[in-house]
C-alpha cells in the first residue's frame, strides 16, 4: 500500500471523495499548457515512471517559480527515499511513496542534508547569497 | 587549494552517512540492483570486471600533499597499493570491496575529498587547464570558476537525475588546455572592449561513440550570468534530451537533432526568465571564494637560465614549463615510464610525490587530463635537485608531449565495458619508441588509447588514436589519425576528430604500424618545426593510408582476393 507524505508527515490516503479538479502531468507535458487553470485546480500531481527519469524536477520548479503554483503539488509513481530532499527543494510538498519504501527512512531523508547550495523552489536566495549578507 | 567551510565540510559528512544508509539497504535488499547502480554510481562506484572501482574526485585536478597522502594510505588499506590517475583528472581504485567504500568515503571526508558525481547521470567533475593559476597566457584563475561551477553542481536538487552524465570543462587561459571543445559544455574565459571578463559558451562536444565538436551558442556571457545561462543550458537538456535510447542520451545528440540555432533559442528563451535573478553571480562570492583558496608565498627572484645539456636538459625541455612568475617553473612528473601502465602510481610514490610537492611545491599538486602529476610552482633554482629526487623515484621520464607521454583507458584488464586491452599496447609502443633521441625527433605527437568506443582514452582527439574493437570476439585495433584536442600550443590546428585509416589490426601489429604512420611523417614534414598533426591536416590521411596499407590499386586487389592479403 503507497503512503502520501505531506509536510513531512504520513497522512492517511486516499481521503474521501476530494473537491476540486486535480491536473496530472507526464514528464513530456508542458506546463504551460495548464498554466491558466492553475488558479482552480485542489492539485497538481507530476508523474514519476522511472526510478531515473528527473524531468518532473523541472516542471515542478517551473509550476512554482514561474507560473505561482501554490496549492499542493505531489510527486507520484517511482517515488523512492532518495528522491525526497530533491523534490522537496523542487517545491513538491506531497510524495506518494512507492509500494514497499521504509517510512521511517523516508521521513529522514528530508534531513539528509542540512544546505543546499542553488537557488531553489524551497529556497529561492542561494547559499552564496545568503553567505555574503 | 579551497579551502572547506563548515558547510562545505557538513555537505561532504552528510553524503558520507547518505551513502552509507544506502549501501545498507542495498546489502538488506530494500533496494534493487538497477536503483543501488544509479544511486553508487554518483558516488564513484563501479561493478567492474573483477571487483567494485572506486573513483575519487579531484575537483577541477587540484591536490594537497595531505591529500596525496591520505589517497597513497587509503589505497594501502582498502586496495593494492597503487591508483589510477584518470583523463578526468580524477584518482581510481580498481580493488576496493563495495561494503567498505562508506569507510572511504569517511577518510575522505577528513582531509575534504569525496567521490560526489564522479560518475552516473548528473554533472561530473569539472575539468580545467593543468596550469591554471601559472600560465603567462592566463585571463582568469580557472580554479576560481570550477569551484563556483563545482558548488552550484553539488547535489543540484534539479539536476540529479538527468538523461546521461554531463561534463564541464572551463579554459581561462588564451590556449586551450582543458580541451572545451569536446565536452558537454565548454567555458572559454575571454574579456571584452572593456576588460570585462565573460565566457564563450560551447554546447554538444563528446567523444564517445558519437564524437562531435561543440558548437559554440554564445560568444560572450558575461561573469555574472554564468549560473543562470548554466541552469538554462541544464533545464532544456534534463526535460527534452532523449531518455528513450542510452547511446542516444547525451547533450550532443539534442543539440544535433534540434540543430544548433534552434537549441540556442530555446535556451535563451529559457534563460530570459532566469536571467538577472536571485543565482546571478555577485562579485563577493567570487573573492570570498578566491579567498579561500591558498596562495602560494612567492620569494622575489629573477628568471634563470635552466640548462639544455644532457639528461637534465631533455627533461627540462619537455617536462619544465615556463611560470607567470620570474623565478618559477612548473614541472611533470611523468607517469608514463615504460613498463607501468599509464596514470598509474603506487601508494609509496604518492607518498614520495607528497614529499616533493612539500620540499618544491608550496604543498600542492595538479592532475593534468593527460594523466601525469605536475608540480606547479617550483623555483627554477631547485629544478636539478628535484630532476634528480624525481629521476630516483622513476618519475622524470622526459618524454611530455611526446609519443610515449600515452593517454589509455585501464581497457580490458579491468573495465567490464572494454572490447580490448589498453595497457599492453600503450607499454608496447612504450618499448618500441622507447629511444629517446628518437622520439625528440619525432616530435610533439599525441597517442591515445581506448579500450572500447567509449572513449575514456580520448583517442578520437588523439594525433594518433587507437580504439580497441570487438570481431566475433577477437580483439583488435582501430586507428585514427588527424584528431587534436585543442589548440594548446597557439598556432596550428584547432580542436579536431581523427579520421578512421581502415580495417583494424591485430595487437601484434600495432606496434609496426605506427612505425609505418611515424616513418610517412618524417618524409613528409617540411621541416623539424612541422609537428604530426600538422602534417596530417597539409596533407591529408592518404599518404598514411598507402603506407600501412598499399596504394589504392593495390588495397583493390586485396579487397577482391583477401586470401592473398
Amino acid at each position: 500500500m503507497a503512503t502520501l507524505i505531506k509536510e513531512r508527515r504520513v497522512v492517511a490516503n486516499p481521503p474521501s471523495p476530494e473537491a476540486g479538479e486535480v491536473i496530472r502531468l507526464e514528464p513530456q507535458d508542458d506546463p504551460a499548457a495548464v498554466a491558466a487553470r492553475l488558479p482552480n485546480v485542489s492539485r497538481v500531481e507530476i508523474n514519476f515512471p522511472k526510478f531515473g527519469d528527473g524531468r518532473g524536477f523541472s516542471i515542478a520548479r517551473l509550476l512554482r517559480e514561474r507560473y505561482g503554483y501554490k496549492g499542493e503539488l505531489r510527486a507520484v509513481g517511482e517515488v523512492a527515499r532518495d528522491h525526497l530532499y530533491y523534490m522537496e527543494k523542487c517545491g513538491f510538498d506531497a510524495f506518494l511513496l512507492r509500494d514497499g519504501e521504509d517510512l521511517d527512512e523516508a521521513l529522514a531523508a528530508f534531513g539528509d542534508f542540512s544546505e543546499t547550495y542553488q537557488a531553489t523552489a524551497a529556497q529561492p536566495v542561494p547559499l552564496f547569497r545568503r553567505r555574503a549578507s | 587549494m579551497y579551502l572547506y567551510d563548515e558547510i562545505d565540510q557538513r555537505m561532504v559528512d552528510e553524503r558520507v552517512a547518505q551513502f552509507r544508509g544506502q549501501t545498507r539497504r542495498f546489502l538488506e535488499g530494500k533496494l534493487s540492483e538497477d536503483e543501488f547502480r544509479a544511486l553508487r554510481l554518483r558516488n564513484g562506484l563501479y561493478i567492474q570486471r573483477y571487483a567494485p572501482m572506486l573513483r575519487i574526485a579531484i575537483p577541477y585536478g587540484l591536490l594537497s600533499s595531505r591529500q596525496l597522502r591520505k589517497l597513497a594510505s587509503i589505497a594501502r588499506k582498502y586496495d593494492r597499493d597503487y591508483g589510477h590517475f584518470s583523463t578526468r583528472q580524477n584518482l581510481q581504485l580498481n580493488w576496493p570491496k563495495l561494503e567498505e567504500v562508506p569507510d572511504i568515503l569517511a577518510e575522505l571526508a577528513t582531509v575534504e575529498m569525496h567521490a560526489i558525481q564522479t560518475s552516473g547521470n548528473c554533472i561530473r567533475n569539472i575539468t580545467t587547464d593543468h596550469f591554471a593559476g601559472v600560465a603567462a597566457d592566463e585571463i582568469v584563475d580557472s580554479f576560481v570558476w570550477c569551484e563556483l561551477i563545482r558548488q552550484w553542481s553539488t547535489f543540484h536538487p534539479e539536476f540529479s537525475y538527468l538523461p546521461r552524465k554531463f561534463k564541464i570543462a572551463v579554459n581561462g587561459a588564451v590556449h586551450d588546455r582543458a580541451a572545451v571543445a569536446v565536452h558537454d559544455i565548454g567555458l572559454h574565459a575571454v574579456k571584452d572592449e572593456n576588460g570585462e571578463v565573460g565566457f564563450k559558451v560551447l554546447v554538444g562536444g563528446g567523444l564517445g561513440r558519437t564524437p562531435i565538436i561543440g558548437t559554440e551558442i554564445r560568444s560572450f556571457l558575461p561573469w555574472r550570468h554564468l549560473l543562470t545561462y548554466l541552469d538554462a543550458i541544464l533545464r532544456v537538456y534534463n526535460r527534452y534530451g532523449r531518455r528513450d535510447n542510452i547511446h542516444k542520451a547525451r547533450i550532443k545528440i539534442l543539440v544535433k537533432e534540434r540543430g544548433a540555432a534552434k537549441f540556442r533559442e530555446e535556451v535563451e528563451a529559457e534563460w530570459a526568465h532566469l536571467k538577472d535573478g536571485p543565482a546571478t553571480v555577485i562579485e563577493q562570492e567570487l573573492s570570498r571564494i578566491a579567498s579561500r583558496f591558498t596562495r602560494p608565498e612567492y620569494e622575489t627572484l629573477s628568471n634563470q637560465k635552466i640548462s639544455q645539456e644532457g639528461p637534465f636538459g631533455a627533461w627540462a625541455k619537455r617536462n619544465v614549463h615556463s611560470h607567470k612568475v620570474p623565478g618559477y617553473a612548473a614541472v611533470t612528473l611523468s607517469l608514463k615510464k615504460t613498463g607501468v601502465p599509464p596514470g598509474d602510481a603506487s601508494s609509496d610514490q604518492m607518498n614520495a610525490i607528497a614529499d616533493l610537492a612539500e620540499r618544491y611545491s608550496f604543498g600542492e599538486l595538479r592532475v593534468s587530463h593527460e594523466q601525469n602529476l605536475i608540480l606547479a610552482d617550483v623555483r627554477q633554482g631547485d629544478l636539478a635537485a628535484l630532476w634528480r629526487e624525481a629521476r630516483d623515484l622513476g618519475l622524470a621520464t622526459p618524454n611530455i608531449g611526446l609519443l610515449t607521454n600515452i593517454i589509455a583507458c585501464p581497457g580490458g584488464d579491468f573495465c567490464s565495458l572494454a572490447n580490448a586491452k589498453s595497457i599492453p599496447v600503450a607499454q608496447a609502443l612504450q618499448e618500441r619508441f622507447d629511444d629517446l633521441d628518437y622520439q625528440h625527433d619525432i616530435g610533439e605527437l599525441d597517442l591515445n588509447i581506448s579500450g572500447c568506443m567509449n572513449a575514456c582514452g580520448h583517442h578520437h582527439v588523439g594525433h594518433i588514436g587507437i580504439l580497441g574493437v570487438d570481431k566475433s570476439g577477437e580483439e583488435w585495433y582501430q586507428i585514427e589519425i588527424g584528431g587534436n584536442q585543442g589548440n594548446t600550443h597557439g598556432g596550428g590546428p584547432g580542436a579536431s576528430l581523427g579520421k578512421v585509416l581502415g580495417p583494424s589490426f591485430a595487437r601484434a601489429e600495432v606496434p609496426d604500424v605506427v612505425q609505418k604512420l611515424i616513418e610517412i611523417y618524417l618524409v613528409k614534414r617540411d621541416s623539424e618545426a612541422e609537428r604530426f598533426i600538422e602534417v596530417v591536416h597539409r596533407i591529408g590521411i592518404e599518404p598514411f593510408k598507402t603506407a600501412v596499407y598499399g596504394n589504392p590499386d593495390q588495397r583493390a586487389a586485396r579487397r577482391r582476393e583477401p586470401a592473398l592479403a
